[in-house]
């Protein structure tokens, strides 16, 4: 959470707690064609197409709940979340299963992708010019071959409450 | 030994062992916060219980090492290694103690002055660094512990679980599933656990010869060893497990129950199949098995209440203070982890109502109350919560105090505090640090307390609750969610969404359709349902949830289930589109992100694996606004109870025109009818109608009320001897005993004010207005006279201390022709006669404050001009005796209170004997 306050310049090419040199482990996933990766070890499951109970009253992020074997997960739709129009009906989407604090959140996105192995001379903090409410639930950025990936932070993604604010 | 005290040692005992690791981890982190004020809090605790048992000695040591650590936590001292080893060593000392403690089960004689006395120095910061030399109070011998672990009977409290339960449970789990139980029956194990463990496994009961030593974790010396050998009785009996195992267990059952259901909604889709009756029998060993762990886990709340009254009667004498501890529901079950959880905060509340709450004897006297004050805790289940209640008739919470705090600690300025509620102002008490003692006690005063009681609370998703009001007392109310418990739910669909509702909270179900016998009416849009003569409040679910049809709206308002709620006394209807069956589930917490909506109390998994939401009746009951209304009556009800006791009149509530419901008491009216507004004719320009042979006007409450030609209409008929009125209402509502109070009064003529029916605001008409309207209009100006002119002269002294019977006495008896003077007291009364005014008979009221009815009749019958004055009583007690006593104090008649037409006659009575007498 150190980096809760992003000094506003953008040339620090490497995080403060990520050891230069190192490589890290990320779960991708596209969301309306953009890559996204989160922590390898932060996912516990990556799911198709679920049966989700609507609750009413909730924050439109949450798209509901579903049983995974026997555990209650809460749904979230991380394209309302980022801000993005809802997925088409048509298009079934998947979902990678997140912990955070003991609850367990299912994260739907488009597609789940690989897992990679990125260095972590490739990362960098977010520009300063990101959409605010991307900027908010990302840690920063991965230069790849062609493409850039944007690190969800998970916790943050979880927490409605600055939303609400916001 | 004493259970309050073995129930001392455990706790401590834990209490200790915690704050080793804990204050291990302060020297690391000197500036965790949080660390700091939980050891902080558990000091606190064990000098709070010390000082309870009486117990000096150990009570100094902790008191002593409270105050270094409050200096930590206030930042006057800086955390040093040597200071932190001296409250570890202080703390050793207090364990010693506690050793010799469970063996003789009294304090070893002595002091432990070098000790306190170096703490004080630390605390004054004199402490120089390193000078640990001096070991302070000679521990105990080791013999001491040793004899004690031998000695000593496991402690009752908290997760023991009779052996025969566990065995129970061991018979009733299935083959293949009990490996999952096997840790439960512990094997007997190799060596004593090392004391930090809080629990440490017992044998089995049968031969074991070689027992280690049981539970009560005594010292972290090596006396545990040698104590092995005897074997108590109660722990042949009883074996101590570990709560999260339990808690293992439950869930694991938990699950068992939810496969359970879903293999038994597989089996219900299939007609024939080898499989029925072994899932039959597996049906039935899943049932007993939930039923055997939830019994391991359910405590009585009496449990944790056991030290309460101990605790108060010590409280009370060092207080000197009078107390009265009520303990009302204490066979309530709960969970057990809760009720440890909650057995501090009550502690601490029902201390801090105490102390802070109830006054001492002399201001109680003062402020006109009895001179034992009374702390009342009350326990029961309500629509699936556990509510606590600690309710005090003390002094109520200084407001001004709590703002002076405020602003004093920086958490408000004056600005701020200004606009806030005194609600609001209330809270802050929640804050930490927050005290309003005027001077730190021994018994509370330091600020730990009521953020500690929030804390616990809320970790256990409870919420609390706090009432006050200046100088009738306070009430905190804890309401406790069950969180992790089996129950059988409704389940039902509302706009294509499956919701359960606890079986608990709901009373019946009604079909509403348009072919059946109930229909569901709608006033302004609101939807009700008669249900026997009632009428029942709706609550739309999709509206309330705001679901919106997902196939359009082709489903019609033709059928429609109603399912009947109840939350405290709040009936009321939910609506929903289909009812399901009614099926087991284990209520599981809702993510944190959605446990801000009040409707759900939480979530489970169907047998058919859904997940479906659980409603919450009461947030139900409070979203749709009835709730506060129905406990402001009833609070409202109790405080004025305690001034009056009787007083419950029948009320006829109706509809007629705009704005609340009306009422009328009961006992004015003659009849209820419906007229045929055919019937209906004009006379004078005024409708009448023919009623029993005679014409009766008809009198609309709303003056600018156009009487429809055709249908019928609900008349209230008031008929005084043989005239009689019919007052045009738009729907007769109901009957209700109620206590009326008026608590505004109103301008309008024909209305008496409002008052609170049935949970209502409602406005209490002015039945004399209305007939005197109709008298004077039907009757005309000369025949008003003529029967005034032969009473004219009688003169009436009214005294009542409600002023609801004065405006309602004084305009029927100014109908019957009596000129009426109307008094609130017996000494106002008295004073009308010194200043001179005569009355021809006097009707008063039997309870009245301060001076009673039959004390103002002995005033009267003393001397003095009124003396030969015939007197009426009125009185809702009418029984041989208080006539007897009535006649003796001096009454010529006695009347019932609510018997209008006996008072008028006793009146006509009295005044014909008088004239006759005279």
């Amino acid at each position: 959470m150190s980096n809760a306050k992003l000094p506003t310049t953008t040339k620090k090419a490497k995080g403060d707690e990520i050891v230069s040199g190192g490589n890290q482990d990320y779960v991708t996933m596209t969301i309306a064609d953009q890559l996204f990766g989160i922590p390898v070890l932060q996912v516990q499951d990556v799911l198709g197409h679920q049966r989700i109970t609507r609750i009413p009253l909730a924050p439109p992020e949450v798209a509901g709940s579903l049983n995974l074997r026997g555990r209650i997960v809460t749904a979230i739709d991380v394209r309302l979340r980022l801000g993005l129009t809802s997925r088409p009906k048509d298009k079934p989407g998947m979902s990678i299963v997140v912990d955070l604090r003991g609850e367990l959140y299912s994260l739907m996105v488009d597609s789940v992708g690989e897992v990679l192995s990125l260095s972590n001379d490739d990362f960098e903090r977010n520009p300063a010019t990101l959409d605010p409410r991307w900027r908010e639930v990302s840690t920063g950025i991965y230069r790849l071959n062609g493409q850039l990936m944007v690190v969800l932070d998970v916790p943050r993604l979880l927490n409605f409450t600055t939303m609400e604010a916001a | 030994m004493d259970d309050l005290l073995s129930e001392f040692l455990t706790e401590t005992n834990e209490n200790l062992s915690v704050l080793d690791v804990e204050l291990v981890r302060l020297e690391q982190n000197p500036n965790n916060p949080e660390l700091l004020s939980n050891i902080f809090r558990l000091v606190h605790t064990i000098k709070g219980t010390c000082g309870f048992l009486g117990l000096p000695r150990l009570e100094k040591v902790a008191h002593a090492s409270e105050n270094v650590l409050g200096k930590f936590r206030d930042g006057e001292l800086t955390i040093t290694p040597e200071a932190v080893s001296l409250i570890l060593q202080a703390l050793d000392t207090i364990k010693s103690l506690l050793a010799v403690l469970e063996a003789t089960e009294a304090e070893p004689p002595g002091d432990d002055l070098p000790l306190i006395e170096r703490l004080n120095l630390c605390a004054e910061g004199k402490l120089g660094g390193g000078s640990p030399a001096a070991k302070p109070a000679p521990a105990p011998e080791p013999t001491a512990p040793a004899v004690a672990a031998a000695e000593l009977p496991i402690p009752s409290s908290s997760g023991n679980v009779t052996l025969d339960e566990l065995e129970a449970l061991w018979n009733a789990t299935p083959g293949p599933t009990s490996t999952a139980l096997a840790p439960v029956a512990p094997e007997p194990a190799e060596e004593p656990a090392p004391s930090h463990d809080l629990v440490v496994p017992d044998p089995e009961p049968a031969p074991a010869a070689k027992v280690p030593a049981p539970a009560a974790a005594v010292d972290n010396g090596p006396a545990g060893t040698e104590a092995a050998a005897k074997e108590s009785a109660v722990a042949a009996q009883t074996i101590r497990v570990n709560v999260d195992l339990l808690e293992n267990l439950m869930t694991m059952v938990s699950e068992l129950v939810l496969t359970r259901n879903q293999l038994l909604q597989i089996l219900r889709s299939q007609k024939e199949s080898e499989f029925a009756a072994p899932l039959q029998r597996l049906n039935h060993v899943t049932s007993e098995l939930q039923e055997g762990v939830m019994k391991t886990r359910m405590q009585p709340i009496g449990n944790a209440w056991a030290k309460l009254p101990r605790l108060v009667r010590d409280l009370a004498h060092e207080l000197a203070k009078k107390i009265d501890l009520q303990m009302l529901g204490a066979d309530t079950e709960l969970d057990r982890q809760v009720l440890e959880l909650i057995k501090d905060p009550l502690t601490h509340m029902v201390r801090n109502s105490a102390d802070h709450g109830l006054e001492t004897p002399a201001e109680r006297l003062r402020s006109g109350k009895s001179e034992t004050g009374r702390i009342t805790l009350n326990a029961y289940h309500e629509g699936g919560h556990i509510i606590i209640e600690i309710q005090d008739d003390g002094k109520g919470l200084a407001i001004d105090k709590i703002k002076q705090k405020a602003i004093q600690n920086g958490l408000a300025t004056e600005g701020e505090l200004a606009t806030m509620s005194d609600q609001q102002i209330i809270q802050f008490i929640m804050k930490p640090g927050f005290s309003t003692a005027a001077k730190v006690t021994n018994v509370s005063g330091r600020g730990v307390g009521m953020d500690v009681v929030k804390t616990n609370i809320e970790k256990i998703g409870g919420t609390i609750e706090i009432k006050s009001q200046q100088g009738k007392g306070s009430t905190f109310v804890i309401k406790i969610p069950l969180t992790l418990a089996i129950v059988s739910a409704l389940i039902v669909e509302c706009a294509g969404e499956r919701f359960a509702i606890p079986q608990i909270s709901v009373v019946e179900l009604v079909r509403a359709a348009a072919d059946s016998e109930h229909t569901i009416e709608r006033l302004k849009g609101t939807p009700v349902l008669r249900l026997r003569n009632r009428l029942l409040p709706l609550v739309s679910l999709q509206q309330l949830l705001r679901l919106d049809d997902e196939e359009g709206k082709d489903k019609k308002d033709d059928e429609t289930f109603i399912v009947v709620t109840q939350v405290g006394t709040y009936t009321f209807g939910i609506m929903v589109d289909r009812v399901f069956d009614t099926e087991e589930i284990v209520v599981k917490p809702v993510a944190p992100i959605l446990r801000h909506i009040e409707m759900f109390s939480g979530n489970t998994i169907l047998g058919d694996g859904s997940v479906i939401m659980i409603l919450d009746p009461n947030g139900i009951a409070s979203a749709t606004g009835e709730m506060a209304m129905g406990e402001n009556v009833s609070k409202e009800a109790t405080s004025v109870q305690a001034t009056r006791q009787e007083d419950k009149m029948a009320l006829l509530l109706f509809r007629a025109g705009a704005g609340a419901p009306k009422a009328v008491p009961l006992s004015l009216v003659a009849r209820l009818e419906d007229v045929d507004l055919s019937s209906v004719e004009s006379s004078n320009g005024l409708p009448v109608v023919q009623y029993r042979g005679k014409l009766m006007p008809l009198v609309p409450i709303d003056p600018g009320f156009v009487i429809q030609t055709e249908g019928r209409q609900p008349v209230l008929v008031f008929a005084d001897g043989d005239r009689s009125m019919g007052l045009i209402v738009d729907e007769i509502v109901d009957i209700v005993e109620e206590r009326l109070v008026v608590q505004l009064t109103a301008e309008r003529p024909g209305m008496m004010g409002s008052a609170i029916i049935a949970g209502k605001a409602t406005d209490v008409i002015d039945a004399g207005f209305f007939l005197t309207q109709a008298y004077k209009d039907w009757f005309g100006s000369s025949s008003t006279e003529g029967y005034e002119e032969e009473k004219s002269q009688q003169r009436v002294l009214l005294v009542d201390d409600s002023p609801f019977f004065r405006n309602l006495l004084t305009p029927l008896l100014s109908v019957a022709g009596y000129d009426v003077t109307a008094v609130e007291n017996a000494t106002e009364a008295l004073a009308l006669c010194e200043s001179g005014e005569d009355f021809d008979v006097i009707v008063s009221d039997i309870e009245m404050p301060g001076m009673s009815g039959f004390d103002f009749a002995e005033a009267v019958r003393q001397g003095g001009r009124w003396s030969a004055i015939p007197m009426v009583a009125l009185s809702s007690h009418a029984s041989p005796r208080d006539l007897d006593r009535g006649r003796q104090a001096g009454f010529t008649d006695y009347v019932a209170k609510f018997d209008r037409d006996a008072l008028l006659y006793a009146l006509q009575q009295t005044l014909s004997e008088q004239k006759g007498a005279a």
